[in-house]
């Protein structure tokens, strides 16, 4: 029998585990479309604010041993904007991703959406390159809360919260994001990182100091994984560092019912999504499973 | 096989180059970047400004690369102005190429979009009949023509310029000569970089005669590797499945000649 790839958690579901993340190659809706059918399960989309947003000046993005810091500095299109840019999404699971600094912002944002065929949000809690919102916000549990709780009174949709590592343990923005009602937990963002180039003795970033995302990154999102299932009753979505389907597996043992894609793009391209639905699908077999949700959280058998 | 920098490697201008009023050319050494592909760019880091995608320009040089710049923003403002000494970063080449056709081939520049057309030229076979339209404002804006007749030496061959005043080669824009030129020869490709507009009258001109055509394209770029999605149009990336278009693709955009996106992602009309 074929493994059957689909994950529930709650009220999501997906047809695949592995989602487009947050942040990379995210605006399009024809692009969308293309990474859709390139076996992606859904898309979240680039973090839309209130306005539209520039972000920095380059160099944002590079490369580095590992993975790649970056401090685009949430350059997006607003979600006014955005929301007219997706109006005619037929059949793409578009995961809206939000950011902002108080819950009015987010309210405005939503109800941005209201005629727009989206699967669920995803509130950025844990940008770590942008001042007042993102970890500043993640850092302040009772402001998560709120920004949840309002969310989910102005959506029937489902709302996940992604976390990050910043000032505050991560769990506790978990269980403020918990306790504001949310469906699900994404974790982690890019962690706070910098490089200096020894040449010109500057920083690599425009911005400095930006986050740090790929290989370099994925046992600590593993960890925070493993200790979210393990603490909380909440699907956990894991991020950070999965570049094959030997990562996504991993991150499914350690806790998590699906699983997000973004440095791997820059290597892989399109094709990392066929790579990992195929290699899941043939350990399924080889492992005797019928359904991913059997193999979530495993290691926590021992 | 081509070698990748992902990494900025930094580079120390050796000669500048003062190509009119407003364009300069910036030689660096780097035999990876003196050897790239005709549409190839790089990202070029201007340290404590910004990082700019730039076609890399050929020299007469073995293993020199250069980028020609015109001032206009606030970046390439900064690059101009960047003297012999001075240190950019360099990192690349990305993109695909041009696919240069057999026989008698057409190339339409204008301004600073004539860089990967020169770089076309220098990759033609000697087989090759080549026809460049360059176009410019005015006499005083009119570069590479000397170069792309010494580029060309062996080839069959013309340069046309053509100027909006007329103070320099024919009045009038490069689509014009384009025009009549299909109307009374035949041709086997038309390769094309400049000026939005003007690329999307050549793309629609061949098109329409049913010969090759290719455009290489601009888009707001930022990590220039496929990652960021700033440089998407329709649902291509410009960074990673172009510069370079053909003609039945660019025909059927719906943002090309159109509508390209701000740094934010908006839309910003032609």
């Amino acid at each position: 029998m074929k493994p059957d790839l689909s994950v529930s958690m709650g009220t999501i579901s997906l047809e695949r585990p592995a989602m487009l993340a947050s942040g990379i190659l995210g605006i399009s809706l024809e692009v969308f479309g293309r990474i859709y059918r390139a076996g992606a399960g859904a898309i979240v989309s680039k973090s839309l604010s209130k306005e539209p947003w520039d972000g920095y000046p380059n160099p944002t993005i590079v490369e580095i041993k590992g993975g790649y810091l970056n401090a685009v500095g949430l350059s997006n299109p607003g979600a006014t904007n955005f929301a007219k840019m997706i109006s005619q999404n037929k059949e793409i699971p578009i995961i809206v991703s939000l950011v902002g600094s108080v819950e009015d912002d987010f309210e405005f944002m939503v109800k941005q959406f209201e005629n727009v065929k989206v699967t669920a949000y995803e509130l950025n809690l844990s940008c770590p390159h942008v001042e007042k919102v993102g970890l500043e916000v993640g850092d302040d549990p009772e402001l998560v809360t709120k920004i949840v709780s309002k969310v989910k009174s102005t959506t029937k949709l489902p709302v996940i919260a992604k976390v990050g590592l910043g000032a505050t343990d991560y769990l506790d923005t978990v269980k403020a994001a918990m306790d504001g009602g949310a469906d699900a937990i994404t974790a982690i963002n890019t962690i706070r990182a910098m490089g200096i180039d020894v040449e010109t003795q500057r920083p690599l970033l425009s911005h400095k100091i930006g986050g740090l995302s790929g290989a370099a990154i994925k046992p600590v999102a593993v960890r925070c994984v493993y200790e979210i299932s393990s603490k909380y009753e909440i699907p956990v979505i894991g991020c950070g560092g999965v570049s094959s389907w030997e990562d996504a597996v991993e991150f499914i043992l350690a806790g998590a019912s699906a699983i997000q894609v973004g440095s791997a793009i820059g290597d892989k391209w399109l094709d990392v999504f066929s790579e990992i639905n195929d290699g899941i699908a043939n350990y399924m077999k080889k492992k005797g499973f019928s359904k991913i949700e059997e193999m979530v959280g495993l290691a926590k058998r021992f | 096989m081509q070698s990748v920098s992902s990494k900025s490697a930094i580079r120390t201008i050796e000669n500048v180059i003062d190509e009119t009023p407003t364009v300069r050319t910036l030689v660096f050494s780097d035999s990876n970047l003196s050897e790239v592909l005709p549409g190839q760019f790089a990202m070029v880091w201007i340290p404590g400004v910004n990082e700019l995608p730039m076609s890399v320009m050929i020299t007469e040089q073995n293993g020199k690369a250069a980028f020609t710049v015109r001032k206009r923003g606030e970046s390439s403002t900064a690059l101009y102005h960047i003297k012999a000494g001075q240190q950019i970063g360099v990192r690349g080449p990305y993109g695909n190429s041009f696919d240069i056709k057999k026989g008698r081939i057409v190339l339409v520049g204008g301004g600073t979009g004539l860089v990967p057309l020169m770089r076309l030229a220098k990759f033609a076979k000697p087989e090759n009949d080549v026809t460049i339209l360059m176009g410019s404002k005015s006499k005083d804006e009119v570069f590479f023509e000397n170069l792309a007749n010494r580029i060309l030496a062996k080839n069959k061959h013309r340069v046309v310029v053509t100027t909006e005043d007329g103070s320099h080669g024919q009045r009038g824009f490069v689509t014009d000569v384009l025009e009549k030129l299909l109307e009374n020869e035949k041709f086997d490709g038309i390769y094309t970089c400049g000026p939005e507009i003007m690329m999307h009258k050549v793309v629609h001109m061949a098109n329409s005669k049913g010969i090759f055509v290719q455009a290489s394209l601009e888009r707001m770029m930022k990590c220039g590797i496929g990652i960021c999605g700033s440089c998407c149009m329709d649902d291509v990336l410009v960074c990673h499945d172009g510069t370079v278009f053909d003609g039945r693709f660019l025909e059927d955009s719906k943002e090309f000649g159109h509508t390209h996106r701000s740094k934010a992602g908006t839309f910003e009309n032609y």
